[in-house]
């Protein structure tokens, strides 16, 4: 993985002897709430419900054993004892004390990290596939590129106060499992005629209020560009984006006012000025980053051992986990490892400190040293033996993370929700938490096969509520939580956003709504049919149908209302 | 007299600002967008320095023609989280040449003024009532930048890295 230089580690100690200061200021009363929110935002800092939350930055997924247990030392020293992974492939601490903030960021700033960025309206951290460098599908690594974008983004000076938030994320592989094409800016890696290395370009999607699906305003960018283009499309939205209401300064909303068409031309037209400037990218440097992504030392024969198989054939519940828990490797005799961090009753994404340890000391052994973090919330150890997949199965299950369910219906997406953001109208937690005890059974996992169930406590959508094959979305109907449920989305390469299926329904319904949903698919699927696509043939209506136990309009529909307190500071 | 920041110093501001329908005093003035297109041969014809506020939403390159005649360029900051001129600095600094004074007129405050200098701007008038000695603080607290902008044309990697 990329490893600072002098130069690298000179910004990040800056930033933290900035940020010291920054806070010491506002203590002293010299910045005002207004003047150091943006401040402590472009660092992550959020004030929150019951305590600050401090979000830092996991570079597109990466981490390091070193980095793990610093994470897992800070979650220890300044928080109680865990930690939260998010969407964005980000850690969350949620009970740090806002002076002693400082004093983190200077101990993340040892070990290569820093919070600069997971926050505000700038460009945040860039996300990428988690099986970047790993999947068999892969045309490139998008992570060399993450790299650059990282560095050109970092401290850019004219993009630090933009409209709103900027997310972007890059995919290297034919199957996009980052959702690129609901960011802000997504980047499809891939190759023209003539071999060479480029990026399909889509700008203008993004979920929120309104979930819009991003458009391609280039087919081919020539890997030389990649910068100059970035900028072209970053200053036509500074400049043109609206600032005038909060809910429309999305770049999105920019792009669907001009259509894509009139966009385009001004991202064309501005980029032509600067398309042979000091932005273009020389190969030297690309390949400069590429040599801290070379791969490990795979042994050649690792697909020779001869255990794997038995082991399955002997211990049902070992090949259960294999199934579900391991994906395929482009290196023959490797697998991919999750980290199921989706243990019933454990709000899905978090970790304590001792498992952080745990998982760190299990990468150095079996993964190279590495890990990963997903978009849905899991973590990844790339790169382990087949032949060590028993061994660390049973360690993973010593430590509560090895819960057979990656891509089932408890592999959840989920928001902190009422219990810890100031933005939340539901508590998405403990929906999760109904929903584990009403499907506790993993037989009944499995029959419900492939689901994205995406939970969101408000209509900021952090949970991606729209994309979930099944999402709920939290909304308060005069101090009452209720639940509005959606079918049919989807954030990988058939991108699409769910519809609604009805009224909204009350806390204590959501777990039996669910379970009639899933009904009318078990009696209609056919032959091998994922949820999403018996939705997508049968449509809405035998749901909608089945889902109430009353008529729906028993219950008196309502539209959800729009939460109070503006989203300034949704993630 | 005010004081502003201008080449990283403390100095006193001689440009003086005039309401819109007010005569023109002697000397350096800083007049209006909308004045100097309301007055614009007239203004030409007075032949003293001459320094021209924009407002943030204002096009850049519809401005070729008028630049040479401005000794400054004061761009707005409305509120110190608006930043759009700092495309506007760029774009004056680098696409079109402009060599005389830019200066952050409004909302603004330290911890921009990094940022600001970046993208063009050497010349600061801090809100009146913040401390500029303490501003001054801004312009050292990183001794690096990843990538190019008016200040550098080159990004870090190609100056040597």
């Amino acid at each position: 993985m990329y490893q600072y230089d002098q130069y690298d580690q000179t910004l990040v100690n800056e930033r933290v002897a900035q940020f010291r200061d920054q806070v010491q200021r506002y203590l002293a009363g010299e910045l005002t709430d207004d003047e150091f929110r943006p401040l402590r935002l472009m660092n992550g800092l959020y004030l929150q419900r019951h305590a600050p939350m401090l979000r830092i930055a996991i570079p597109y997924g990466l981490l390091s054993t070193r980095q793990l247990r610093t994470l897992a030392y800070i979650a220890r020293r300044y928080d109680r004892g865990y930690g939260h992974f998010t969407t964005r492939q980000n850690i969350q601490y949620n009970w740090p004390k806002l002076e002693e903030t400082p004093d983190i960021l200077a101990e993340l700033a040892q070990v290569e990290m820093h919070a600069i960025q997971t926050s505000g309206n700038c460009i945040r951290n860039v996300t990428a596939d988690h099986l970047s460098g790993v999947a068999p599908d892969e045309r490139e690594d998008p992570r060399i590129y993450c790299e650059i974008i990282r560095q050109w983004s970092t401290f850019h000076p004219e993009f630090s106060y933009l409209p709103r938030k900027f997310k972007i994320a890059v995919t290297g592989a034919a199957h996009d499992r980052a959702a690129a094409q609901v960011h802000d800016i997504g980047l499809n890696l891939l190759h023209n005629a003539e071999g060479e290395i480029g990026f399909r370009v889509l700008v203008g999607g993004g979920l929120g209020r309104t979930p819009i699906i991003g458009q391609v305003i280039r087919e081919f960018l020539p890997q030389r560009d990649l910068l100059s283009y970035l900028e072209a499309i970053l200053r036509v939205y500074n400049q043109y984006g609206r600032r005038d209401n909060i809910y429309k300064a999305r770049i999105k909303i920019l792009v669907k006012a001009l259509g894509t068409a009139h966009f385009r031309e001004q991202v064309e037209t501005e980029w032509g000025y600067i398309k042979d400037s000091g932005l273009t990218l020389d190969t030297a440097e690309v390949e400069r980053v590429r040599r801290y992504f070379t791969p490990p030392p795979y042994e050649p024969d690792a697909a020779g051992d001869p255990g794997f198989e038995p082991w399955q054939q002997d211990d049902p519940a070992f090949a259960a986990w294999v199934r579900h828990n391991v994906a395929d490797h482009k290196v023959a005799g490797y697998r991919n490892v999750f980290v199921a961090l989706k243990t019933p009753g454990v709000a899905p994404g978090d970790l304590t400190a001792d498992q952080m340890d745990a998982v760190a000391d299990l990468a150095d052994r079996y993964s190279f040293g590495q890990i990963r973090v997903t978009h849905h919330q899991n973590l990844l150890l790339p790169d382990v033996r087949q032949a060590d997949l028993y061994p660390l199965w049973n360690a993973l299950a010593a430590q509560k993370l090895a819960t057979p369910v990656i891509g089932t219906l408890a592999d959840m997406i989920c928001c902190p929700g009422l219990d810890f953001c100031s933005l939340a109208s539901a508590s998405s937690l403990a929906i999760a938490h109904q929903i584990n005890e009403k499907f506790d059974r993993l037989d009944d996992l499995y029959d419900l096969g492939e689901l994205r169930l995406n939970l969101s406590g408000c209509m900021n959508a952090c949970g991606h509520h729209h994309v979930g094959h099944i999402g709920i979305l939290g909304v308060d109907k005069k101090g009452e939580e209720w639940y509005q449920i959606s079918l049919g989305g989807s954030s990988e390469n058939d991108v699409t956003l769910g519809d609604i299926l009805g009224p909204s329904v009350p806390k204590a319904e959501v777990a039996n709504t669910l379970e009639r949903v899933l009904h009318v698919y078990v009696e209609q699927r056919q032959d091998g049919e994922r949820f999403l696509d018996t939705f997508r043939r049968i449509g809405l209506d035998p749901f909608r149908a089945r889902a109430y136990i009353a008529k729906p309009e028993a219950i008196v529909p309502r539209k959800p209302r729009a939460t109070q307190q503006p989203a300034v500071e949704a993630a | 007299m005010a004081r502003i920041i201008k080449n990283r110093q403390i100095i006193e501001d001689h440009w003086q600002t005039t309401a819109d329908d007010v005569e023109l005093p002697t000397g350096s003035v800083l007049i209006s967008w909308a004045r100097w297109n309301r007055e614009r041969a007239a203004l030409l014809a007075r032949d003293e320095p001459l320094g021209v506020q924009l407002p943030n939403t204002t096009n850049i390159a519809d401005l070729t023609a008028d630049l040479p005649h401005w000794q400054v360029v004061a761009l707005e900051f409305p509120k110190f989280a608006d930043g759009r001129a700092y495309s506007q600095a760029r774009l004056l600094r680098e696409r079109y040449g402009y060599q005389g004074e830019i200066r952050a007129v409004g909302d603004v405050l330290r911890d921009q003024l990094a940022f600001m200098a970046r993208s063009g701007f050497d010349a600061f008038a801090v809100r009146a009532d913040r401390s500029l000695e303490d501003a001054l603080a801004a312009f050292s607290e990183f001794s690096e930048s990843y990538q190019p902008a008016a200040d550098q044309p080159l990004p870090l990697y190609r100056r040597g890295r």
